[in-house]
């Protein structure tokens, strides 16, 4: 059972490897559908992290750390809307610019207030998310190939873990199944259509804009206060980007941008776990290599050799209602 | 695109909406040294030593103004044609290759303007290819240039450090970089044209490549505004569909204009690498790709607005480092929030303060117009 043991830790590290991906992933699933590119996924959720890092160190309670963590991603949303949306400015600059702004202000910020190498104080019990056991996991834990999957597998993970399975059927019902969603894929399409409909372009999507900010603002939060007790300069590390990528990998569609960020987040943790072994057949791969991976395929895919990923129509365009 | 902006006489547009733009970064810039609980007015008074005080410190701001004039370039001769070049850094990063291949190939052999040449095609040579795969997939396959470009920086930050830890380090050495290049892989210093200026140049790196980035500002002025390519850039860049009817070949244009901007970008690595370290390191670029949109954007993607723009961005690296030695709760990461404003103020938010610039004009247009008919 050595193989099973080692799959199940791989798949364990997996998911957790994964949740940042997925929050991050849906977040900008929101925006690009109604057609405002977000290439500043990465900037949220780094502020966000500090954010939530800062907040439950000094209020010592997660929540408030959660919250602090959605309001400023929040935030960083609505500046990224203002200048896209409202004044119709060049959406990727603008992402690019929330991405530098925020990776000086939190080393800046964080060194300020904490003294501590641009990290926040390590968190405590309390400050920090726990993880939760599901009832009898302990006890089946021995028993053969169920055992470690319920225990392990399902069990035994943070409650952000879950909310980010649990957000991809809800982002699904959200776009797909209610009024505000239609409406939100079609401002992402056609937004003269919809507003000859009546309906307000700008307040959708910026409705749609902060629903992105909530979701970087949990997948922040989940860095800083599950995975690690704490805020560490620059701990997003191109998440942000990866997720974008998973993003495209899924063809903006929600549950197949759950199995690009586990397919990603498997390749990670794949290259963790391998540092450099050989596998069989293949021989000796580069860590590098397994690292570029998710890159190289999200650069196949958008090549078109993989089926083709069609953005939406109206995406990166800023509306401008005919006067 | 059509802008929905009325026409401002050109100093307006060309020098003050960007002053005002960047008045603005700056004062949000001087709220976040406010909030860290240091005075902004000390902050730049370092600011402007640092970048200015000594003739070494000068050479150090023009050192590193030479790497953003040529990031700057790469980003503005794709944004004419059209497109967003945001793998500079890449680009930049896989171009050292080819200096530092023509250096560990001649450097003991041969005097330095033997190498540099070499260095200097070498390195715009595999700029340009990290840059052609973007371009033909946007051209052929359609696939969007900003995502691949940002794909592509990271492979190229695993290739290179494939190649740093596996290939091009010396055998016996753990630190990733190649050997220390001898008398022909390393660049002059321009302590001579400093000297002019009765300046001394110091230990400051300030090295011959700032020639070539002058150079290239002016090469790529004749390209965009006098050669026939430069025109079917411009056109695709105003109208695709113009370009399209008028017989332009936009596939071949947008392979040929990546292929320029990454060899652009590519020789930026002449300037770290021949000119300051004399090796090739881990991370070199130091994220002078990313500068190179904020420079593009500040100098309205003009060579004569490149050139200032980047000695801007100079007096903020180099003034900025005297900012973290002199005052030390503020960190060199001052710079990255300072970039990021202006990116955002000149780049995002460019059209904020236009309408009422544009309302002042027309007022006083206005008027003037009135005080003609009331003489006549």
């Amino acid at each position: 059972m050595d193989f099973f043991h080692v799959l199940v830790v791989l798949l364990e590290s997996t998911i957790r490897v994964s949740v940042p991906l997925v929050f991050a992933a849906l977040a900008g699933l929101f925006t690009e559908r109604a057609g405002v590119f977000d290439i500043s996924l990465e900037g949220k959720m780094l502020g966000a992290a500090f954010a939530a890092g800062a907040a439950a160190a000094v209020s010592q309670s997660v929540w408030v750390g959660l919250v602090a963590a959605i309001l400023v991603s929040v935030l960083l949303s609505l500046v990224h809307g203002y200048a896209s949306i409202t004044q119709r400015g060049n959406q990727i600059v603008s992402g690019v610019a929330i991405n530098f702004i925020v990776a000086g202000a939190t080393v800046i910020l964080g060194e300020a207030w904490f003294r501590q190498g641009g990290r926040t104080p390590a968190l405590v019990e309390g400050a920090r998310f726990q993880v939760v056991n599901f009832p009898g996991a302990d006890a089946i834990r021995d028993v053969p190939v169920l055992g470690p999957v319920y225990a392990d597998l399902l069990s035994g993970h943070f409650l952000l873990t879950y909310l980010a399975f649990a957000m991809v059927p809800i982002s699904w019902w959200i776009l797909f199944r209610t009024r505000f969603g239609l409406r939100l894929r079609a401002v992402g399409e056609n937004p003269g259509a919809v507003d000859t409909a009546g309906i307000s372009v700008i307040w959708l999507r910026y409705r749609a804009v902060i629903c992105c900010g909530i979701l970087c603002g949990f997948a922040g939060a989940y860095l800083s206060l599950a995975m690690t007790a704490g805020f560490v300069k620059g701990m997003t590390a191109g998440k942000g980007y990866i997720a974008l990528a998973a993003l495209i990998f899924a063809k903006w569609r929600p549950v197949n941008v759950m199995f690009a960020c586990l397919l990603f987040g498997f390749l990670d943790a794949l290259a963790i776990r391998l540092q450099g072994a050989p596998l069989p057949l293949i021989g000796q791969v580069p860590v590098q290599f397994m690292q570029a991976l998710p890159y190289i395929l999200t650069v196949i895919l958008l090549a078109g050799f993989i089926g083709k990923a069609i953005p939406p129509k109206a995406g990166g365009v800023p509306y401008v209602k005919e006067r | 695109m059509s802008t929905p902006y009325a026409k401002l006489p050109g100093w307006v547009e060309y020098g003050l909406i960007p002053l005002v733009n960047l008045a603005v970064a700056f004062l949000v810039a001087g709220l976040v040294v406010l909030l860290v609980g240091e005075n902004p007015f000390e902050a730049a008074y370092h600011l402007i030593n640092g970048a200015f005080g000594r003739g070494e410190y000068i050479g150090f701001t023009l050192y590193y103004a030479t790497t953003f004039i040529f990031t700057g370039l790469a980003v503005a001769v794709a944004f004419h044609a059209g497109l967003f070049n945001i793998g500079g850094e890449g680009q930049a990063y896989v171009g050292g290759i080819g200096v530092a291949l023509a250096c560990l190939w001649l450097d003991q052999v041969m005097p330095w303007y033997v190498v540099f040449p070499l260095a200097i095609l070498g390195s715009a040579f595999f700029g340009a290819i990290w840059a052609f795969l973007p371009g033909w997939l946007q051209a052929r396959r359609g696939s969007h240039i900003v995502i691949t470009t940002i794909m592509f920086n990271f492979i190229a930050s695993s290739l290179m450090v494939y190649l740093l830890t596996r290939v091009l380090k010396p055998l016996g050495s753990m630190a990733p970089q190649t050997r220390t290049f001898a008398e022909g892989g390393q660049l002059p210093k321009l302590d001579w044209l400093l000297s002019i200026f009765g300046l001394n140049v110091g230990t400051a790196p300030f090295n011959i490549s700032f020639l070539l980035a002058l150079a290239a500002a002016f090469a790529v002025w004749v390209l965009i505004w006098r050669t026939r390519l430069g025109y079917e850039m411009r056109t695709m860049g105003h109208s695709p569909s113009a370009a399209r009817y008028a017989g332009i070949r936009e596939s071949r244009i947008v392979v040929i204009t990546m292929m320029i901007s990454g060899g652009l970008a590519g020789m930026m690595a002449l300037n770290p690498i021949m000119g300051e370290q004399f090796r090739m390191q881990l991370d070199f670029v130091q994220g002078a790709g990313f500068v190179g949109i904020a420079v593009a954007l500040m100098g309205r993607s003009h060579p004569g607005g490149i050139i200032p723009a980047a000695i801007l961005f100079g007096v903020l690296y180099q003034g900025g480092a005297e900012i973290a030695f002199e005052m030390p709760s503020i960190s060199r990461d001052m710079i990255v929030i300072i970039q990021g404003l202006v990116i955002l103020f000149a780049g995002a938010l460019e059209n904020m303060f236009r309408p009422p610039i544009a309302r002042a004009f027309a007022m006083r247009g206005e008027r003037a117009a009135l005080v003609q008919t009331k003489g006549a």
